[in-house]
């Protein structure tokens, strides 16, 4: 296979944003046919806009792509397409509202005289392409119908159908659940014993040390090594993508838990269908001490979540914060009473995209001095927002260019950052933290586990909710399962082992 | 009890009476509606590619002028028939080229659509009422002539139950009897062609259309130029089928109708369609109550109420209609956004 010339060679690509940002700095790549070559690295590392420019959507500075030996300039997704390259973009490039065959045949229909469409024979020809790969789907039904694992399968169909030879995976595993992840690395196998070669774009080790024939690693636009997963190790890999050492296991130290903080006795509330979410939950957390909540995503954790924040009206129960009588008071009074929280989907809770990162990292005291100032503090003060800000970016490391940049236009790692930068103020006693790392590369889940601890050592409460189970387990003093609306089961951290959760998780144990 | 039995036999009454009355009025409802479904369908083409256009009002003012005054300009060069065709045609390229105007607007500068369309509206106002005032009054020339109707033999026109229905549809000048024509097309091209398909996508999430090559400008250009062609045919309709005259302002929020319309109908040609008959029976039912009267109770609670409120009947129907009585309808999800490629120049 490593004689064998290569199908893509990328010489030399160099792209620099209008931001300032440069994101890929003379890199190299070589796939070669019939092989699963992994690009990983950090996000915000260049990964994607290496892949965009592959596929079109990207015009380069500076490089050469050659096909088979062939240079070729691709100007657009279309010549990608004549090319023989196709790409899963992380976001999916489905429409909903249309059928499978429909967006499968999408830009290059099968018509009849007349322009009609032949969907019939779509369907057949579709029907064809997913039992080679192994696996069926329903041509006729709508995208929106089917569950984010088959979606990622129609898409892939999409690539086939345009006789991609050379298919390129952006994140592909980032919302699959594990036996999805698994499936999807059936199909990958059996595309390159097919002969296509297929790059996988990563952030995660031991996926790309278990699928990968070939692992290039990306780091801040540079290739900084290239390695056969026979040669190398999940550390040696992480090390590399991060420039320094990093621990994949967190030393959380010693906790010294005080005086009980959070106090949630006989908790209920209902979901948005009106069911009832939480049945009765009685949780304490106390000073300087982290509760972890293990549980299948669904049985409640959400709306727990929402009820000690403020964002839903509880049912029944009462909710303490130090003493405090919380249980409907507004989101506003929670925050004064020293509680912040770390939402799961940053971009619906945490930021507003579109305002600029100084903005967002004063989002909750807009009101309050120094942010505000003048008669009845409705003056804002530009110049403590700034100040704010950069310090802020210092601290947390927050790369972007200037304060003043949106933040939708940060990496996933560095608009958590700004979230955490903001949330961790000084004065915290309970931090809520729902998914805090979800879709995070390595340096920058080390880097957030490494402030949550320290938040804790510095005496702040913290109860973690995690669909992660590892999380929880490496950050929790306790640890707390939740199944179907109940507190099914507590472990101190050392009886808490994988095994004995993950059944109480799945199964609810004999209380339930 | 008495009470509801008077409710109940007023309803009745009611029911009776628009069973009698609607199908002497079928083909002018149709005819009332052929402005409202043109101007939908102009709606239901821009919108599907992702496309607001609110300025179907302008663009049909415009056009009604641009038609009247070519048939109107050239009736003794070349006689009345050829006269009429050509202000037709006129009609539907001035739409056309409105089109590509706000096409160019919104696509290719991304300005605001509300407003690019709110600004049709309000040139089309000024433009033909000045033009009007500066060329067609001073003249003293008679009209440009309108289309005589087809009519169907009274052999065909008396059969029962199709006999209405057939006279509704081709008891009707050219254009009025082209419409459902040209839903049917629409509606299977928008569902079953490669050109439906390709628009719908584009109108529903452009990024995806565009990763698998299609060019989104091109196909939103398309769109606008084709639909609004249409708003023009609904122009030429106005002056040199329905009235034979133009006057200032004469389009009268039609083209705002026709977009409520276009809701009513989810964004589908035939329910566009089925939208702005709806209105035309509004509309036709508005005028008649006033002059045929039923008898007995029914008449004298019909009488009771003002002629204004019978005429402001289909403009009553917009307001439930947006307000989303008739259950809330998805537009399509890109609509109105103008797509930006990234990363390129």
């Amino acid at each position: 296979m490593g004689d064998q010339p290569p199908v893509l060679e990328m010489r030399g690509i160099t792209k620099r944003f209008p931001t300032g940002t440069l994101a890929n700095d003379a890199i190299d790549l070589e796939v070669r046919p019939g092989e699963i070559h992994a690009l990983l690295g950090e996000n915000g590392a260049g990964k994607s806009t290496l892949m965009n420019i592959l596929y079109g959507l990207v015009t380069p500075d500076a490089g050469e792509i050659r096909i088979d030996g062939q240079p070729v300039t691709i100007h657009d997704p279309a010549d990608a397409i004549a090319r023989g390259i196709g790409m899963v973009h992380q976001h999916f490039m489905l429409i909903p509202v249309l059928a499978v065959a429909e967006n499968v045949v999408l830009g290059q229909e099968i018509v009849r005289p007349g322009g009609i469409l032949d969907l019939g024979e779509a369907a057949a020809r579709i029907n064809l392409l997913a039992k080679k790969l192994g696996f069926d789907i329903d041509p006729s039904s709508k995208i929106e119908e089917l569950s984010v694992g088959q979606q990622q399968r129609v898409e892939i169909l999409k690539a086939i159908y345009r006789n991609a030879r050379i298919l390129v995976l952006d994140e592909p595993t980032a919302v699959l659940t594990p036996q999805e992840t698994r499936e999807i690395f059936e199909v990958l196998r059996r595309l390159r014993a097919e002969g296509a070669s297929i790059i996988f774009i990563s952030h995660k080790l031991d996926e790309v040390l278990e699928i990968a024939d070939r692992i290039t690693v990306i780091r801040r636009g540079k290739v900084v090594g290239s390695r056969r997963p026979a040669e190398t190790n999940a550390n040696d890999l992480a090390e590399l993508m991060v420039g320094r050492a990093v621990s994949l296991r967190v030393d959380r130290g010693r906790s010294h838990p005080g005086a009980s903080m959070l106090e949630v006795t006989g908790l209920r509330a209902k979901n948005d269908r009106g069911q009832d979410a939480l049945q009765g939950i009685d949780l304490s957390v106390r000073a300087g001490e982290i509760v972890g909540i293990a549980g299948v995503a669904g049985n409640g954790q959400e709306e727990l979540v929402e009820a000690l924040i403020g964002l839903r009206k509880p049912t029944g129960g009462t909710i303490r914060l130090g003493g405090h009588d919380l249980t409907s008071a507004s989101v506003d009074r929670r925050r004064d009473r020293g509680m912040a929280f770390v939402p799961a989907d940053r971009h619906k809770y945490g930021l507003v995209l579109t305002y600029p990162l100084d903005d967002n990292l004063a989002l909750t005291r807009y009101g309050d001095p120094p942010f505000a100032g003048g008669f009845a503090g409705i003056i804002r003060n530009f110049r403590a927002i700034a100040e704010n800000a950069i310090r802020l970016m210092k601290e947390f490391d927050i790369r972007a260019p200037d304060p003043k940049v949106p933040a939708g236009t940060l990496s996933g790692g560095n608009q958590q950052k700004v979230v955490v930068a903001r949330e961790f103020r000084h004065d915290l006693k309970l931090l809520v933290l729902d998914q805090p790392t979800r879709g995070l590369d390595v340096g920058s889940i080390e880097f957030i586990h490494k402030q949550v601890i320290g938040r804790r050592d510095g005496g702040a409460a913290v109860l973690l909710i995690s669909a992660e189970l590892d999380e929880v387990l490496d950050l929790s003093d306790r640890v707390l399962v939740m199944f179907r609306g109940r507190i099914v089961g507590t472990f101190p951290a050392e009886e808490a082992q994988r095994e004995k959760v993950g059944l109480l998780m799945a199964t609810g144990g004999a209380r339930a | 009890m008495d009470a509801i039995a008077t409710f109940f036999r007023l309803i009745w009454e009611l029911g009776v009476y628009l069973f009698t009355v609607v199908p002497d009025l079928l083909p002018i409802i149709l005819a009332l509606a052929t402005p409202l479904a043109l101007g939908a369908l102009c709606g239901v083409l821009n919108e599907r590619s992702g496309v607001v256009n609110i300025g179907i009002e302008g663009i049909m003012l415009m056009a009604a002028f641009f038609a009247y005054l070519t048939g109107f300009a050239l009736h003794s060069a070349v006689g009345p028939g050829a006269s009429i065709a050509l202000g037709i045609l006129v009609a539907i390229i001035v739409g056309g080229l409105l089109g590509l105007a706000h096409a160019w607007l919104t696509v290719s500068v991304r300005a605001d659509q509300i407003i690019a369309g709110t600004m049709m509206n309000i040139a089309a106002f000024g433009v033909t009422g000045y033009l009007n005032r500066l060329i067609i009054t001073p003249s003293g020339l008679g009209g440009a002539g309108v289309i005589a109707p087809f009519h169907l033999p009274d052999a065909v026109a008396n059969l029962p139950i199709a006999g209405p229905v057939l006279v509704m549809f081709f008891d009707q000048g050219p254009i009025a009897m082209s419409v459902l024509f040209i839903v049917i097309a629409l509606q299977f091209a928008l569902f079953r062609t490669r050109w439906g398909l390709r628009t719908r996508a584009v109108g529903e999430h452009p990024k995806a259309a565009d990763t698998v090559g299609i060019d989104v400008y091109r196909q939103r250009y398309l769109n606008v130029i084709l639909g609004c062609g249409l708003a023009g045919l609904a122009g030429a309709f106005l002056t040199l089928e329905s009235t034979g005259s133009f006057q200032n302002g004469m389009t009268n929020g039609r083209g705002f109708i026709a977009l409520a319309a276009m809701i009513f109908g989810r964004w589908t040609p035939i329910g566009a369609f089925a939208g702005a008959l709806l209105f035309g029976t509004a509309t036709a039912l508005g005028v008649v109550v006033s002059i045929r009267v039923p008898e007995g109770d029914l008449g004298n609670i019909m009488r009771s109420i003002p002629s204004n409120w019978y005429a402001a009947l289909p403009y009553l129907m917009t307001i439930v209609i947006l307000a989303g009585v008739v259950g809330r309808s998805t537009p399509p999800a890109a609509d109105g956004v103008a797509y930006v490629k990234e990363g390129k120049g």
